[in-house]
């Protein structure tokens, strides 16, 4: 397929594409390359790296801290990601019913998504505060004892993993929109054979949105392994490091620790375990999701 | 026209109890944020707690805009988000162009490269990153945060080219015999017809700025330079657990643009979770 390039085509979109040449080369390929290097090196900033080979995934791998960190990531992603997606897709499916008020209901259960995640994070931080947070007062009503949420080692990663349902007003949205795409004869059909709202939305719609759930899924792998912003400014890893997740032990060796070839071998671990996720995700997909045509 | 079952009429009776329940529970967070930032300090530690402030104290506000310094860190937040936006908008939209529209040796590995890049997680690239800012001489100033908007980004630049293979070529090929050159088709004719992507795409960097933490943690040095995320989360760790009723209220304030921004322009923010979420 060789088509004519003209010169001055050739200079416009040399022209046009040199922004991201300049910003793929500095801000994407160069930190990339380097940061493979530096994980095999001893690199504080302050001095000139010095090649170790695989010195920092050895130490990893005796790390206890860091095998604390992966733990509660895993911990955390195993119940935070498939709580929220079925949430927002319960939340999607009442949505779709036609009631009476239903754009207001929409716009309330997106709203949260929207808050910053500092805001956001002070916001349930006073919460889930043991002695005046709503929380516990809202307990207090049905005369339970709460618990200092975030201060308790048992109870602060459930705190997060709670928190989490209140902002997935994007997924409901996604959702919403792939309902729409649903053919309305599909539904028509599985009437005639006498199916009820239940069967309809296991039946039709959840494979027929597949793809969308799929890909929300994938996308959430990637999101709630790299939680960082809110457990660092609400309980900053503790009580006794069972929130400490990996983004923020990575965060802390390399700028805290200024150990950041250290911190670039758990970037790359963090990259290839992301990696491995998505295609055994992809491969396990393809017997469940339901690609229509095209 | 179906007609309308009892069975129907009650399942929607249900769905609107279930969901004005699940929507006072959603929005009690928001509430308590609310009243709480409009409670004297002796009243935010009362149980059991009171939904709406006996007596409104809006002297909060100020005193919060004052203390947090509010203004200071809302003027680098505005400045930070601007500028990004103005970039990302300008060098995605030419970078777009170029792969959409021209043809050029390489581009498509160029342009599967792009995506291929989407996959990395920012942790990877975090400590060079930090350290190419560092040869610059820009950390503990803003520039970090919007200069490399201004050198493309591949979900942007992605998006952009998606919409732009939407518009028919005989519109450009029309303005070429016109005389045009690239740069003015560019701008007379592809900008104008690409709106609903830019504003997309221009809606979601202003709530990335707004929202980014990790950017600001990395790069900002000085209090002075302060984005809001940052110097917000700056006050809490220094007075937190006392002033809630100040944290609340700067709270309020930094989710109020965000608010209005979605009153305004609902429709576009949606149309684009809509468009990133599910990419076909």
């Amino acid at each position: 397929m060789k088509t004519f390039v003209s010169k001055s085509e050739f200079r416009w979109a040399m022209l046009f594409i040199a922004p991201w040449v300049v910003g793929f080369a500095v801000f994407m390929a160069y930190p990339v390359v380097v940061s493979l290097m530096y994980s095999f090196c001893e690199y504080s900033v302050l001095s000139k790296p010095i090649w170790i080979g695989l010195g920092n995934y050895r130490d990893l791998a005796d790390d206890d801290v860091f095998w604390i960190s992966l733990w509660n990531t895993v911990r955390f992603a195993i119940f935070a990601l498939p709580l929220g997606m079925l949430f927002s897709l319960g939340l999607a499916a009442l949505l779709h019913i036609s009631v009476v008020g239903r754009a207001t209901f929409r716009a309330i259960f997106f709203l949260p998504s929207l808050v910053p995640v500092v805001a956001n994070a002070i916001v349930w931080m006073w919460m889930f505060n043991g002695e005046y947070g709503l929380l516990n007062a809202g307990l207090h009503v049905f005369g339970q004892q709460g618990a200092n949420w975030l201060g308790d080692p048992f109870w602060a990663m459930p705190a997060l993993i709670f928190m989490g349902l209140w902002g997935v007003g994007g997924s409901i949205i996604i959702f919403l929109a792939a309902f729409q795409e649903v053919p309305v004869e599909m539904y028509e059909a599985a009437e005639l054979d006498g199916a009820s709202s239940w069967q309809k939305f296991w039946g039709v719609t959840v494979p027929l949105i597949s793809p969308v759930i799929f890909f929300q899924f994938i996308t959430g792998i990637i999101g709630v392994l790299q939680v960082f912003a809110a457990p660092y400014i609400m309980t900053g890893g503790g009580p006794m490091r069972r929130t400490l997740f990996y983004s923020m032990y990575l965060y802390d060796n390399a700028f805290r620790f200024l150990r950041m070839g250290y911190a670039c071998a758990m970037a790359w671990i963090l990259f290839l375990i992301i990696l491995a996720l998505t295609l055994a995700a992809t491969r396990i997909s393809a017997r469940f999701v339901h690609y229509q045509g095209t | 026209m179906e007609r309308r079952s009892s069975r129907e009429t009650i399942l929607q009776v249900f769905v609107f109890v279930g969901l004005g329940l699940l929507a006072v529970v959603f929005l009690m967070p928001l509430l308590w944020m609310v009243s709480t930032s409009l409670k004297p300090i002796e009243e935010t530690m009362k149980m059991p707690p009171t939904m709406i402030p006996t007596s409104p104290k809006w002297g909060n506000y100020s005193e919060a805009v004052r203390q947090i310094p509010f203004l200071l860190y809302f003027g680098n937040t505005v400045w930070v988000s601007v500028a990004g936006t103005i970039g990302i908008l300008i060098s995605c939209s030419l970078v777009a162009y170029g792969f959409a529209f021209l043809r050029w040796p390489g581009r498509d590995l160029f342009f599967w490269l792009t995506v291929a890049t989407m996959m990395i997680p920012f942790p990877v690239i975090m400590v060079p990153m930090y350290g190419v800012f560092r040869k610059l001489g820009m950390i503990g100033t803003l520039m970090p945060l919007w200069l490399p908007c201004w050198f493309g980004a591949a979900w942007d630049i992605f998006l952009m080219r998606q919409f732009f293979l939407g518009i028919p070529k005989d519109l450009l090929d029309a303005a070429r015999i016109d005389g045009c050159t690239e740069l003015q088709i560019w701008r007379k004719v592809v900008l104008p017809v690409a709106a609903p992507v830019m504003v997309v795409v221009g809606l979601f960097h202003v709530i990335y700025s707004w929202n980014d933490f990790l950017g600001p943690l990395l790069y900002l040095t000085k209090q002075e330079k302060y984005t809001l995320s940052l110097g917000l989360q700056f006050y809490q760790s220094q007075n937190g657990g006392t002033q809630w009723h100040l944290l609340m209220a700067a709270s309020v304030l930094m989710v109020l643009p965000v608010l209005i921004l979605f009153l305004i322009g609902q429709r576009a923010l949606i149309r684009g979770i809509t468009m990133t979420g599910i990419k076909a």
